[in-house]
């Protein structure tokens, strides 16, 4: 066979975002050769795109409620599982809440420079669905801040960085993964990397949607790689459309717009100029005397924390999305199909001091000054909340020798993700990926690499470039997208996901035959021929699992099953893996909370 | 056609290229990556370029765009309004495709600028700061690393200085830590020695592309080159040092910190 280039690790982490950098860094303390492979160059992983802040209960804050106890980790437990629809791994959740805050610190020894409190401290704000100020920020470019100071933080410690090498496969020798095979992107040519452990962090997989806020990279690629070689999948029907996403230009369509303009004030109004959150059908019961009922209410919390509730602007995302959609739908939106986004109230010094890269982006990008004037926004998918199924303490997937951490892996965030607790989410996990990787590196040597599972993988991906005649993966991708965002996206039905999983299925049969010009030097239409068939089979397990959990819960929002069904559904998660090429989908009873937590929703109701 | 732009993009390699000439529809507020995309998926899915979140918070779409370094998601069309665009790589860094440059050297340099190593009564304890002793620190970590101030820097574009100047992205590294209140590192050896800050000769061409409006040359180069000044030029200070009447600050030499030589790898 066609030679390759081959590499050996004890530790094998594939995506350089900040789950990947943060196991780097354990797993290189923990004294082993780390390998850590890029899709991009180093330290432009999506992690780079978040904005508001990386949640955390350091207390340094005072509550929204009135409360006069410090933010502690029981309430963010709370939040978190609230805002999850319960369907969340507790014990995840738990070691989440109580670790998040030591990771945060760690970070500030780390180099990250985060905005200060008057006291001195780490300044904390406002976030959806989250009961104190717990939002530990640097401006409105948090993800910037955490994927630098880790980079940073990794590379002073020590790693062998493998820049723009995409993997494709994860090779096994009996159950265990022995390593990976893929293709640098600069030259075409293989490579071949043997190690001891894998930690997967690829992050999430938005692609397959018309609107979104992913880059080119969140294809579903590290999920793939794990379904394929036999990791078990969970909750992939939950997929998290961020309620603001730009609207216009149209080239802009579906870039985020955070939600920290909303936690700085923004305010949410329709054509007719209705603030349109106060809408009483808008607020779950779960939610119902939390938050201010009036606008002079909200108004009066901007300065005044303690005496008045947070306005419904700051519902958990999968709420407030549901709203600005029911409001499209009925005719009142925008000029290009959104709502207005307004934070002109907060006066241009201010803005542009903590929301400095909102201003640039809608200033150099949209031609839009939002000191002066309102934001137009609408839904874009933006984050994953399933993946692959991982134990809580040591992130290990059900295939011994692959762990995986951050938006790959499920279970943290439940039916819908709280704002800026994926932050925290890839460093808390990110360390204990690191570590069990390391502590399983330690008792094992590396396995042999079978070149029959290579030899497989490689035909697959040469077949663009030697087939004729085939169709451009632009062209299936393109209509998987529509698909997609017709069918599959915040209203689902059972004829919509239906029709997109016959849609799906014929778009598979026409993947088979694709055909791309040039060579395999950096031909990024030879990419997308792998990246797409990637994106048609998550797609396929997404719809499936959609039109198999029938009732509205989170991100999942059916309209012919409108209700929250706590009887049936809120007792089990949807857990999908490979049965020869089918996926095989079953709903597996949840672990229920045990008293010492459940004592704590109840004392927190 | 008023509803189509011409752009002329480089399509070449390490042996050599031309510029090719496409044909794209506009669409409002149209800017250069999204004319790169069009290519892509409808004439020429091989045409390479780098890309990322297309919002200008990553640096990857670097490219040089009639001749001025600029990032591709940044550059809005109707700039050029009726004027030519010509979308070439940077042009300092070798070529590896098209748009696509070699820029690891910027890795490699970069680590070699330790980490920040806390001061001993801050190790493991939250730090006290406030605002506004973070806030220049604030602006240098607003860096993307899209490397148009390594790309336009003369030093390294016209003299090819990389054995002797890190450039102005690793001086606003290095600044990021040398004025960050809590390092403990001495950092001003590496500056004027391997780092070569003497080398920057203050024209500011490296500000002027910076896409995160980072004053490059007049926050961090200036001072830091004040500071290296200080210590290692100046008589008087260097008189009244050795009489005792002022102390050095004294931090860690940087070698006192393990190099791990961590491995940027590329394809052979």
């Amino acid at each position: 066979m066609e030679p390759y280039d081959l590499f050996e690790y004890d530790v094998l982490i594939i995506g350089a975002g900040g789950a990947g950098l943060r196991a780097a860094i354990s797993a290189r303390e923990a004294g082993c050769n780390v390998g850590v492979i890029c899709k991009s160059l180093l330290g432009k992983a999506h992690t780079v795109m978040a904005e508001g802040g990386v949640a955390a209960a350091l207390g340094n804050m005072t509550s929204l409620d009135g409360s006069k106890e410090p933010d502690n980790w029981q309430v963010h437990f709370v939040d978190t599982m609230k805002g999850g629809g319960f369907l969340n791994n507790w014990r995840t959740v738990e070691i989440f809440a109580k670790e998040a805050p030591e990771r945060v610190l760690e970070l500030e020894q780390y180099g990250a420079v985060f905005d200060r409190t008057p006291e001195g401290k780490i300044a904390q704000r406002p976030f959806g669905g989250h009961k104190y100020r717990r939002l530990n920020h640097v401006g409105d470019r948090t993800g910037l801040e955490l994927i630098r100071t880790l980079q940073d933080k990794a590379v002073g410690v020590g790693m062998n960085v493998h820049m723009e090498v995409v993997l494709t496969k994860l090779l096994k020798e009996g159950d265990r993964v022995v390593g990976g095979f893929g293709y640098y992107r600069e030259t075409g040519k293989l490579v071949v990397f043997r190690a001891k452990a894998i930690v997967m962090a690829t992050g999430g997989w938005g692609r397959m949607f018309k609107y979104t806020s992913n880059s080119w990279e969140g294809t579903g690629d590290g999920l793939m790689m794990g379904y394929a070689a036999g990791a078990e999948l969970l909750d992939l029907e939950m997929v998290q459309f961020h309620p603001t996403g730009m609207v216009w230009p149209p080239g802009m369509r579906g870039i985020l717009v955070t939600e920290g303009v909303r936690g700085e004030g923004g305010i949410l109004r329709n054509s007719k100029g209705e603030r349109f959150m106060f809408n009483p059908d808008y607020t779950p019961a779960l939610y119902k005397g939390q938050f201010a009922e009036t606008p002079e209410e909200a108004a009066r919390w901007l300065d005044d924390k303690k005496n008045n509730r947070r306005p419904p602007e700051l519902l958990p995302r999968d709420v407030v999305a549901r709203a600005i959609y029911r409001e499209v739908e009925a005719g009142r939106g925008s000029e290009h199909g959104g709502v207005y986004l307004d934070v002109t109230h907060r006066g241009a010094a201010y803005i542009k001091r903590k929301l400095p890269s909102m201003y640039e982006q809608f200033h150099a990008l949209g031609n839009v000054d939002i000191t002066k004037e309102p934001m137009e926004v609408y839904p874009t998918i933006h984050y994953t909340m399933g993946g692959i199924r991982v134990t809580p303490e040591e992130c290990a997937s059900t295939v011994p020798g692959l762990f995986a951490a951050g938006e790959v892996a499920g279970g943290l965030h439940g039916a819908n993700r709280l704002g800026g607790n994926s932050l925290s989410d890839i460093i808390v996990f990110g360390k204990r990926a690191g570590d069990a990787a390391a502590a399983f590196a330690k008792q094992t040597t590396l396995g042999n690499i079978d070149e029959s599972q290579i030899t497989e993988e490689l035909a697959l991906l040469m077949s663009p470039l030697v087939d004729k005649g085939g169709e451009s993966p632009y062209a299936i991708h393109q209509d998987l997208q529509e698909e997609m965002q017709k069918n599959c996206m915040i209203a689902r039905t059972e004829e919509g996901l239906n029709h997109a999983l016959e849609a799906i299925l014929s778009l598979q049969q026409r993947a088979k035959h694709l055909s791309i010009g040039g060579d395999r030097r950096f031909n990024p239409g030879w990419h997308a021929a792998r990246d797409v068939r990637f994106m048609l089979r998550t797609s396929e397990i997404i719809v499936r699992c959609a039109l198999q959990r029938k009732e509205s819960r989170g991100a999942q929002w059916r309209l012919d099953y409108p209700k929250l069904d706590n009887e049936h559904w809120g007792k089990f998660n949807l857990v999908a893996w490979k049965n020869g090429e089918q996926a095989q989908i079953e709903a597996r009873p949840l672990d229920p909370l045990p008293d010492r937590l459940q004592a704590l929703v109840e004392e927190q109701k | 056609m008023a509803d189509t732009i011409i752009l002329k993009v480089y399509r070449g390699d390490a042996e050599g290229g031309e510029l090719h000439t496409y044909e794209v529809p506009k669409s409002p507020h149209m800017v250069v990556l999204d004319a790169i995309h069009h290519i892509q998926r409808n004439q020429e899915p091989s045409l390479a370029c780098r890309w990322n979140c297309k919002a200008a918070k990553c640096g990857s779409c670097s490219a040089e765009i009639n001749g001025m370094p600029r990032l591709m998601c940044k550059a809005q069309v109707d700039d050029y309004a009726g004027g030519e665009i010509i979308v070439t790589p940077m042009h300092t860094f070798p070529i590896i495709k098209d748009l696509v440059t070699d820029v690891s050297w910027n890795y490699r340099v970069s680590s070699k600028i330790p980490p920040l190593v806390p001061k001993p009564e801050y190790a493991d304890k939250p730090f006290n700061l406030q605002q506004i002793d973070v806030d220049r620190v604030q602006e240098f970590r607003k860096c993307i690393e899209c490397f148009l101030c390594q790309d336009v820097c003369h030093v390294l574009r016209e003299h090819q200085r990389t054995d002797g100047f890190f450039g102005p992205r690793q001086m606003v590294k290095i600044a990021s830590l040398e004025m960050h209140p809590m390092d403990n590192l001495n950092r001003r050896e590496q500056l004027k020695n391997e780092g070569g800050v003497g080398f920057c000769n203050i024209t500011k061409c490296c500000t002027e592309v910076c896409p995160e409006h980072i004053h490059i040359t007049d926050n961090a180069i200036i001072p830091l080159k004040e500071r290296v000044a200080d210590d290692y030029f100046d008589p008087v200070q260097g008189l009244l040092r050795k009489i005792g009447i002022i102390k050095r600050e004294r931090k860690q030499p940087l070698d006192s910190v393990p190099n791990e030589q961590t491995k940027i790898h590329r394809p052979v």
